[in-house]
């Protein structure tokens, strides 16, 4: 569609501009703010200019947060994209178990984050819940709340339980938007089941799978509740991702410049990738119009 | 190519088809030539769609035999068919050049990568592609993009039929007339069997050597466009087939006279074992305004450049006459009937009228 | 892509009927897919449910996959406990409010984006995506001193206000996708007709994209309900939402774990019939309107 050039567009954006504004701009402030001064206690404040930046970088704890977060994102998306997909692609396209399949899909999206950290813990002990149980009953020594290794494996198994329907969901609806005619057409050219995925169904699903990962990049990187109410980041330090270590710091040691900083690298972080992934969803949108 | 045989062909949408209506093709025996360039013409929801699948191979019909050559060819699949079909919508693989679009179903085949690149030539000077050939496919226009589906059914020296699912729907109105005219000279240079399905009858009288209007599931009348529009076997052919369609006009038949309300209309032949009501047809083109025959009121005149169509009250009936641009409209016109253009149809049926003996 | 394809569509799909050749029965296995992934979706929430069931000794006393001393005991000091229900009341207040919040604001905006180009508008739609970025837990300690300076500390507004920030973008971005699929002559036909601009976007633009708006507030709701760390932040009392009172809770000594369960049945609930009600927008509600 073509798009008139009108500044006084600007006026159906203020609303928006205000509210995000006042919950954005303002607590980002607090924390720039924060992350280029110390205290000590009352209301002193020293300007230490990037004192604390460097001190995070170069923490070891920081950086091995940091490879926890990112080995936790790109474990659970190379489990949840292709999962997700291959489940979309096996759904029904028409009839009653549509709705079916959707909405039990939908469930877990729709419970509170702490809920499901309840919800895997009540089911994932090792004495009381199910999945404990059976995983001893045939011979391994589980117990997430002992062993780091068990504590990653339910955290990961917990994050694509909670969220593989997100890309599900996104990747079906891109499915049904696939006219017949494709599928008719390509049966006609004798086209194999791999070639139909590969150059029918890929391309069409291709923005919304963007979305999906993208969603789900933001999304794990930024995640806390679930861990926190299973694994308390523990054993040890073995589950404790960005998030985590983020609070112990500023709300555990009240360290604030420091949490600070690391807020303010952590939140740059997030920004680098996505605005990696949002241009490349960008031209390929543009490509698509011209 | 071949010759296509259907041979009672039914099909239902339903797993359990009890009456009549349960079926969206109710009964079809047909043949189509090899070598022919048919048109299966009718309104949405006809069949003609349906029964094009089922030539296909993208539907098994529910009843009846399809034979290619005298082979029988029902439980084959689409591709064992080895047919072509260019559909409604373009339908090309985005991600894939033009070149790569053609050579698609013969990589699918597994045909030599030479032959490959041969055939695909071919058919890009073939369809005036070659200009565009290194081009991506998703960006190009509907009507280059239908080119490329039809490339694709071509590149296939040896399918059976090409089948067209009302392929210029989308296609902007001047470059329908030269892709029609394109894939005539295609068709004459290769005499393949063509099947194209449309509900345009401009489209299928021009395109075809031999037009098969369905109605309602059924085939109505196979026949040369002229035959269509002269003597229409069935009254929705003359609705259907001419702008404005066949006039009909509700009479008694009684010998060789049609009984018009209070008028006599002279039938040009008797009609055996025909007595009571039936339906009079004739085309407008085929009514004369004049002094004599029915008293006609005049409700209003459509000037369409080359020719008028008055449209007439007679005995409370609305009739449509054509006439030329130069031709007066008398005052008080009488209106009769050129005997060559009457046809008589009972329950929608054409009889045959026979000379007065 | 067009959809309107009308008789071709409808008519060509293969039916899954008894009658296939045999080509098409290798695909008969696909439905064990979906079916085991619902499997294990629905395992874990069997077990919150059997949990809920089983009176405290029989948690802690033995193993079994159903209660075998069936009990409404813990249901029933929820609901006799009014700093469980009034949890429950907390919630749904402010997602409500958010709900209401983003979807109108996120209207106007979402319609600018998606029919007028302006100075930075490129931009502007990436800084608000960004902070769908931003990680709540950088946000939580100042957020409390925000909303504790403006004196909305511990109401039920300061949490809707405070899930706006990720909830606007996302509803501004959904509803733009929607609004893009109108086409413009749709407006410029009303404008010819004498709409003024109110009337054509309540009367006639917002009725076109009503599909989409119910979308946006599906989302909205998701997100505001299942987010517990700025609510839990800017909550003490008050405002507690049912999370927050259910963390009391969460010890994992087991004590109470019959009722951790069946707060976390009833928390399942409103997000189960919401599910339910927009079930048949759901697939299309998730191509965002235009793929």
């Amino acid at each position: 569609m073509t798009k008139t050039w009108n500044n006084k567009a600007w006026f159906f954006v203020l609303p928006v501009l205000a509210l995000v504004a006042f919950n954005a701009l303002i607590p980002l402030m607090t924390v720039v703010n924060y992350s280029v001064q110390e205290s000590f206690g009352g209301n002193v404040f020293f300007f230490e200019g990037t004192k604390w930046y460097s001190q995070v970088l170069n923490s070891e704890r920081f950086r091995a947060a940091l490879g926890r977060q990112l080995i936790f994102t790109f474990t659970i998306l190379a489990i949840e994209v292709p999962l997700g997909v291959l489940i979309a692609l096996c759904m029904p396209r028409r009839g009653v178990w549509v709705s079916v399949c959707l909405v039990l899909m939908a469930l877990p999206l729709l419970i509170p984050w702490n809920v499901v950290g309840a919800i895997w813990n009540i089911f994932a002990l090792p004495d009381l819940g199910l999945l404990g149980r059976v995983l001893n009953g045939i011979g391994f020594d589980y117990n997430f709340t002992r062993q780091a290794g068990d504590a990653w494996f339910t955290l990961i198994v917990m994050d694509v339980w909670h969220w593989t329907s997100l890309v599900v969901l996104l990747a079906y609806a891109g499915l049904i938007s696939i006219p017949d005619a494709y599928y008719q057409a390509a049966k006609i050219d004798g086209a194999s089941r791999w070639a139909v995925f590969r150059h029918i169904q890929l391309p069409k699903m291709k923005r919304v799978l963007t979305i999906a990962i993208l969603l789900r990049f933001m999304d794990s990187f930024m995640i806390y509740t679930e861990p926190f109410v299973l694994t308390g980041g523990g054993p040890g330090n073995s589950t404790t991702v960005l998030s985590i270590d983020l609070v112990k710091i500023a709300l555990g040691q009240f360290d604030l410049g420091q949490a600070a900083a690391m807020s303010i690298i952590y939140f740059l972080i997030v920004l680098v990738f996505s605005w990696v992934f949002y241009t490349v969803m960008m031209r390929n949108e543009g490509e698509g119009q011209s | 190519m071949a010759r296509i045989d259907l041979s009672a062909i039914r099909h239902s949408y339903m797993p359990r088809p009890s009456v009549e209506a349960d079926y969206a093709l109710k009964q079809v025996d047909h043949s189509f030539l090899d070598g022919g360039a048919y048109a299966l013409l009718g309104p949405s929801g006809c069949g003609k769609t349906t029964l094009l699948n089922i030539i296909s191979g993208l539907l098994h019909p529910s009843e009846g035999r399809l034979l290619f050559d005298g082979r029988d060819v029902t439980d084959l699949t689409t591709q064992e068919r080895n047919i072509a079909q260019v559909f409604q919508f373009p339908v090309v693989y985005d991600t894939m050049t033009v070149y790569e679009n053609l050579a698609f179903p013969l990589r699918n085949r597994g045909v030599p990568r030479d032959e490959i690149d041969r055939q695909v030539r071919e058919t890009l000077a073939l369809t005036d592609l070659a200009a565009v050939a290194q081009r991506r496919a998703r960006g190009l226009t509907a009507d280059l993009k239908q080119k490329i589906a039809l490339g694709r059914g071509l590149v296939r020296s040896d399918v059976n039929a090409i089948l067209f699912d009302e392929p210029l729907t989308v296609i902007d109105p001047h470059m329908k007339w030269q892709l029609r005219s394109e894939l005539r000279k295609l068709h004459r240079r290769f005499g393949f069997t063509m099947v194209y399905v449309t509900h345009d009858q401009t489209e299928a009288l021009t395109f075809a050597d031999t037009v098969v209007v369905m109605y309602e599931g059924e085939i109505v009348q196979i026949g040369t466009p002229d035959e269509l529009f002269e003597r229409p076997a069935h009254t929705f052919v003359g609705y259907f087939i001419g702008s404005p369609g066949m006039n009909l006009l509700p009479v008694e038949v009684e010998g060789v006279q049609a009984r018009f309300g209070a008028h006599a209309i002279a039938l040009p032949g008797a009609v055996r074992d025909v007595k009571g009501p039936a339906e009079l047809g004739v085309r407008p083109e085929y009514v004369r305004l004049g002094a004599a025959g029915l008293p006609a009121q005049v409700r209003r005149v459509e000037d369409l450049g080359r020719r008028k169509v008055v449209w007439l009250l007679v005995e409370g009936q609305e009739l449509a006459a054509v006439l030329g641009e130069d031709e007066g409209l008398p005052t008080e016109p009488r209106v009769t009937f050129a005997p060559e253009g009457i046809n008589l149809y009972v329950a929608s049926r054409r009889r045959a009228l026979e000379a007065a003996a | 892509m067009s959809s309107g394809i009308g008789e071709t569509q409808g008519q060509a799909v293969p039916a899954r009927s008894g009658r296939r050749r045999p080509q098409h029965q290798r695909h008969s296995l696909t439905w064990l897919v979906p079916t085991l992934y619902i499997l294990f979706l629905m395992l874990p929430i069997y077990w919150l449910l059997n949990m809920s069931f089983k009176p405290t000794n029989e948690i802690l006393g033995s193993f079994s996959l159903y209660p075998q001393n069936f009990t409404l005991d813990n249901y029933r000091r929820i609901f006799t406990d009014p700093v469980w229900y009034w949890g429950y009341i907390n919630s749904l207040t402010y997602v409500v409010m958010n709900m209401l919040l983003s979807v109108c604001v996120a209207l106007p905006a979402a319609y600018a984006f998606s029919r007028y180009r302006f100075l930075g508008d490129k931009h502007l739609f990436f800084w608000l995506l960004t902070n769908r970025m931003a990680p709540p837990a950088i946000f939580a300690l100042p957020f409390i001193q925000l909303y504790s300076s403006v004196g909305l500390f511990d109401t039920h507004i300061a949490v809707a206000l405070a899930h706006c920030l990720f909830n606007i973008p996302l509803a501004v971005w959904i509803l733009e996708g929607f609004m893009s699929g109108v086409p413009k002559e749709v407006d410029e036909t009303a404008y010819i007709d004498g709409y003024s601009f109110p009337r054509f976007f309540t009367k006639i633009f917002m009725p076109l994209i009503a599909s989409g708006i119910g979308v946006t507030a599906f989302f909205c709701f998701m997100f505001s309900w299942v987010e517990l760390l700025l609510a839990k932040s800017l909550t003490s009392v008050g405002a507690r939402p049912i999370a927050s009172v259910m963390t009391r809770t969460s010890s994992i000594s087991g004590y109470e774990l019959g009722m951790l369960a069946a707060a976390g049945v009833l928390t399942i609930i409103p997000g189960a019939l919401v599910i339910y009600f927009v079930r048949n927008y759901i697939a299309r509600g998730f191509a965002l309107g235009r793929v």
